[in-house]
């Protein structure tokens, strides 16, 4: 499903975030990506989308190089990975149904079709009785639900969540966790970087943990 | 296809809610858009109804031949004889006195002036339609008849409508000039507009562009928006010309009823008009692709 081969990663300037990093994510399986602020969680997971490129090495997803896709495929990679990130990347001046909408404008479900998922996806999330909000009347926990609402309105086979639960408090933290196991028991493969041990903890799943770049685990 | 046509819809929609939302910066573009379009279609107006005068005209070269006044009937058909011989005119018209002077008298406002007169002072003329065209040869031919007997003056009659016709040939020249001038103006201010909402709406492409939005789709809004507004400054350029002609009219009528003329400063042809409004529209297209083209590649994902 999703194979990293002695994949380095060296941004201008020289400084080397991921250093022949290897592994494969096996359909339907759920992995932490552990480590240190900067040990290059987040690169890790930017070379699965095509976000960044490896200067080393290959990404393969679904059997294709990412690294290696023109510009122009990149969008259809896209689609089908739900990607969800610390801050959210919400449109502010949408309410919390167009947000949800937003990627299903570019798909090719008609008009009810689309909005019969988006509001299926809120209501995954528990947001369905706030979809004419407006995202900044939403709580920090609400908000990266929004966010994973819109990561798997399009029903992607990989949702990829980088730092989900930084900013949230434990609870908060934990219900967003509860969300990523529920659509990793329908067959999603999940894969989320975080620091919070704690949480890591609470989840009997595979960890890969990343320190200065390396994979040592 | 549905898909395709429905992500068209929106993208109109889309481009339709942004400039509802800047009615003021739209309007203003439409406007600056429009006065600088009017000019150039205003002077292809003005020169499309002079056009109907000089094509009233002869264009072809013309030489009046008039006869002394004391020339009798016989010295004119001697003379009448001699020009249908001459082998370098094509056509050859005898223009009596009596005629002559009835022309003159069905001229509006000088009936009464000739009727005070009490004998014709006209004389006979002949009009001789040369085959050439070449000036140097009409004067040589000009010069030829003057000296002919009984012929008192030769005049070269197409001489203003050439003149008129080389000037009108001159203002279209400018016009198009003037008009590719303003054109790259147009372009420029759409190129502008453009930029300044893609760099507004940075964060919607960036968000776009994460989740799967082709470069295509990101476009499309903002080509429609180019376009509009391109097509707002045509119609606006049309509105300002049709209300400039309606004023302008008012004085010019009145001067060629002076003249015993109906002329009057027409408004473009129906397909004329339409063809500004579609220029318009191209090239806010244009700016809007050149803005695109060089902004939108530079917001990727981080």
């Amino acid at each position: 499903m999703i194979s990293f081969s002695g994949v380095v990663k060296r941004y201008p300037g020289g400084q080397e975030a991921l250093q022949g990093v290897s592994f494969s994510i096996e359909q339907g399986e759920f992995a932490f990506i552990a480590g240190h602020s900067g040990a290059g969680k987040s690169t890790l997971l930017k070379l699965i989308p095509a976000i960044e490129r490896p200067s080393g090495g290959a990404v393969l997803v679904n059997g294709q190089n990412v690294g290696a896709l023109k510009r122009a495929a990149l969008p259809y990679l896209r689609r089908n990975l739900g990607l969800v990130f610390q801050d959210q990347k919400l449109l502010y001046d949408r309410s919390v149904y167009d947000n949800v909408m937003l990627p299903l404008a570019f798909g090719e479900l008609g008009s009810r079709e689309a909005a019969r998922r988006a509001r299926a996806a809120l209501e995954k999330v528990g947001l369905l009785a706030r979809e004419k909000a407006n995202p900044i009347q939403l709580s920090g926990g609400e908000q990266q639900r929004l966010a994973i609402a819109r990561a798997v309105v399009n029903r992607p086979s990989v949702l990829i969540a980088d730092e989900p639960t930084a900013n949230l408090d434990a609870e908060s933290a934990a219900a967003i966790l509860d969300i990523f196991a529920a659509f990793n028991q329908v067959g999603v493969t999940v894969l989320v970087a975080t620091h919070d041990e704690a949480l890591i903890g609470r989840f009997a799943k595979r960890v890969l943990r990343l320190a200065k770049g390396a994979l040592v685990q | 296809m549905k898909a395709w046509l429905r992500q068209h819809r929106q993208a109109i929609a889309a481009a339709f809610a942004k400039l509802a939302a800047q009615k003021s910066a739209a309007a203003l573009n439409a406007l600056v858009i429009g006065i600088a379009l009017s000019l150039p279609a205003g002077g292809y107006a003005l020169l499309s109804s002079l056009r109907t005068v000089v094509e009233g005209a002869s264009l072809e070269p013309q030489l009046s031949v008039f006869l002394r006044a004391d020339a009798r009937r016989a010295d004119a058909d001697a003379l009448g004889a001699r020009l249908k011989g001459e082998a370098r005119l094509r056509e050859v018209r005898f223009i009596p006195r009596e005629q002559a002077l009835k022309e003159l008298q069905a001229t509006e406002g000088l009936a009464e002036i000739i009727a005070a007169l009490n004998r014709n002072p006209l004389p006979d003329a002949f009009v001789v339609r040369p085959k050439t065209a070449d000036a140097g040869a009409l004067d040589a031919l000009a010069r030829e008849l003057r000296a002919l007997p009984a012929v008192a003056h030769v005049q070269a009659d197409s001489a203003w409508a050439r003149r008129l016709g080389a000037l009108a040939g001159t203002a279209r020249l400018a016009i198009a000039l003037v008009a590719a001038l303003l054109a790259f103006g147009l372009v420029a201010i759409t190129f502008n507009t453009i930029r300044l909402q893609i760099l507004t709406q940075r964060a919607e492409i960036e968000i776009s562009k994460l989740i799967g939005a082709t470069d295509a789709f990101i476009r499309r809004p903002f080509f429609y928006l180019g376009t509009l507004q391109g097509l707002a400054g045509g119609l606006v350029a049309l509105g300002i010309l049709r209300a400039s002609l309606a004023a302008l009219n008012v004085g010019v009528s009145e001067l060629a009823a002076s003249y015993g003329s109906a002329f009057r400063l027409a408004f473009l042809e129906p397909g004329d008009a339409l063809a500004v409004a579609l220029f318009s529209a191209s090239l806010g297209w244009l700016g809007a692709y050149l803005s695109v083209s060089k902004y939108l590649l530079e917001i990727e994902p981080k």
